[in-house]
């Protein structure tokens, strides 16, 4: 274990300043995520347009480094993209941060990819996965509507 | 007393932690277990394994023995007048939710009241809060001081002519703060209010003895005292087990059984339905034993003196947030970091060996209370020196360094 490899310098740059920590004005979609066991919390506001692009996306929270950088990450790597990329986003970010070595999607560069890579550290701390996993399952919810708070405990 | 040859017998600390030595400063949550402990288990199952309290074959009858011999010397051990004030639970969780689930069955009606602290642990709480639906009952919470105390005038302040029950923790798990329970007692019981301590801080740290302090309930996890996991203990003045309902039905706490209607049996067994922890309890005899071979009186001292050290190392320290500074305080040591949140603490502490617990304790209420999301604790118990609260000072540093860079 190599916690240089978790806290990377863009993890630490990250959480410590989160980008897009406000919240969006008229943002048509939200979420409230949750982790109980450590207090982590994040509020997820996206904006939508007519075209189904996110024009906007914003989060309010508190947390451990690893969970201000992972929403800061993807919140930043979101933005104009459409519905559908971000689910596939979401779902492949998860995929390796569960399992896979790499992500596999095509629609973002690998200059983004190897971003998200950073947080692929908290694999080797299982107790960990669920502050870099918080913001990605929270999006989900704001996108399916869910009125539902995220909570982490409900998911692997 | 020779911490070094107390440490020996704790065979946890033979083993590596990423490569190194272990440093535990995790005891508010568990213990760690001597080997007499570990070695009374094995024993048991291994030589003299039988259920108790059931057969009359030759090790049934020893096992009962063994059983109900851990009982009178828990009762010795905390000054109990009589064993049968002594209920064996599955943890201080249990014995809590015993006392709110049969004193609020037969006692609690609407708008009555029940007093706790905002130090309370969950387990102090959440079985209360059910009789809020159950029976209307109201909850209040006695305020904290700046400096992370109860303080007497707060509970004397926050008592109503509807207050039917005071339940408050001995030693809270986040500031240390030992409350004056004898005080309170007293206080509630001059208004005809029973008390309820949570004492699974308390237990571990501080000679206890039930007659003086007088509390009608008292709670202990044996978990927190050396002793094995799944096993707590219930201290209640004999009038309130023989006027409170059974908690649980099942095998073992009747006396008969018809179609028609049930009798209950007598004490203790009144309390303990089914097969209970038998190898715990039996095992639990021998963290009795390891205590008072020590003395709880030199228990009290070691860790009184090592709180204060790891109090100065850290105060001195200036980037660490002691939180709440309590006048009378157990052997915690709760604080925050500038700039870094508890669970990047924790987990860079563990690479060091070093054990903390980082969140919010299960004290929800406290931390929203002081305005923070989770706190870094550093715990201590009978094994701890000064070298690991050295440690500690160090690895806390090393945090500062990784982010700081």
């Amino acid at each position: 274990m190599d916690l240089k490899e978790l806290y990377q310098e863009i993890i630490l740059d990250h959480g410590k300043n989160p980008r897009n920590l406000r919240k969006t004005e008229n943002f048509n979609k939200d979420a409230k995520g949750h982790n109980p066991l450590c207090g982590d919390k994040v509020h997820i506001f996206l904006k939508i347009d007519e075209n189904k692009n996110i024009s906007d996306i914003s989060f309010e929270g508190s947390g451990c480094a690893i969970s201000m950088a992972s929403a800061s990450i993807m919140t930043d790597l979101m933005k104009e993209k459409k519905e559908k990329e971000v689910k596939e986003l979401v779902e492949d970010f998860l995929q390796m941060i569960k399992e896979s070595p790499e992500m596999k999607t095509k629609i973002i560069t690998e200059n983004e990819k190897t971003k998200l890579m950073s947080l692929s550290g908290v694999k080797q701390y299982p107790m960990r996965v669920k502050c870099a996993t918080l913001a990605w399952h929270t999006l989900t919810s704001a996108m399916n509507n869910s009125q539902e708070e995220t909570n982490t405990e409900k998911f692997d | 007393m020779n911490i070094n040859n107390i440490k020996k017998q704790f065979p946890i600390f033979n083993n590596k932690v990423h490569n190194n030595d272990l440093v535990y400063l995790d005891s508010a949550n568990s213990s760690q277990k001597p080997q007499m402990v570990v070695d009374r288990i094995y024993d048991f199952y291994t030589k003299e394994f039988s259920n108790v309290g059931r057969s009359v074959h030759y090790l049934a009858v020893a096992a009962t023995n063994l059983y109900e011999n851990t009982r009178i010397m828990m009762q010795k051990y905390i000054n109990a007048k009589d064993p049968n004030e002594i209920v064996f639970t599955k943890g201080a969780t249990e014995a809590i939710n015993l006392v709110a689930n049969t004193f609020g069955q037969k006692f609690l009606r609407e708008g009555d009241e029940i007093l706790l602290t905002e130090l309370e642990h969950h387990s102090n709480y959440v079985p209360w809060h059910y009789l809020r639906k159950l029976k209307g009952v109201k909850i209040n919470f006695a305020e904290i001081n700046n400096d992370g105390e109860i303080t007497i005038e707060s509970i004397e302040k926050s008592i109503t002519p509807k207050t039917k029950m005071i339940a408050i923790t001995h030693l809270s798990n986040v500031t240390g703060a030992i409350l004056p329970i004898k005080e309170i007692t007293s206080l509630a019981h001059s208004k005809n209010i029973p008390i309820l301590i949570d004492g699974c801080q308390g237990a571990p740290h501080l000679k206890l003895d039930m007659q003086d302090i007088d509390c009608d309930f008292y709670a202990i996890s044996c978990h927190k005292m050396y002793g094995p996991t799944g096993l707590g203990v219930l201290y209640a003045k004999k009038k309130w087990l023989d006027t409170l309902p059974p908690y649980q039905g099942g095998g073992g706490m009747i006396r008969e059984v018809k179609k028609e209607g049930i009798s209950f049996g007598d004490l203790p067994n009144k309390y303990e339905a089914g097969t209970m922890a038998t190898a715990q309890v039996i095992a639990f005899g021998e963290s009795i034993k390891f205590l008072n071979q020590i003395g709880i009186e030199n228990i009290e001292k070691h860790e009184s003196e090592l709180t204060k050290y790891g109090e100065e190392v850290l105060r001195k320290n200036n980037s660490v947030k002691l939180v709440g500074n309590p006048k009378n305080k157990g052997s915690v040591l709760s604080f925050t970091l500038d700039g870094i949140h508890a669970h990047d603490i924790a987990t860079i502490l563990d690479e060091d060996g070093v054990a903390i617990r980082a969140g919010h304790h299960c004290c929800q209420i406290l931390h929203d209370k002081l305005g923070l999301s989770a706190t870094a604790r550093a715990s201590l118990g009978v094994y701890n020196t000064k070298d690991d609260l050295d440690k500690l000072n160090e690895s806390i540093n090393k945090c500062k360094k990784i982010f700081d860079r």
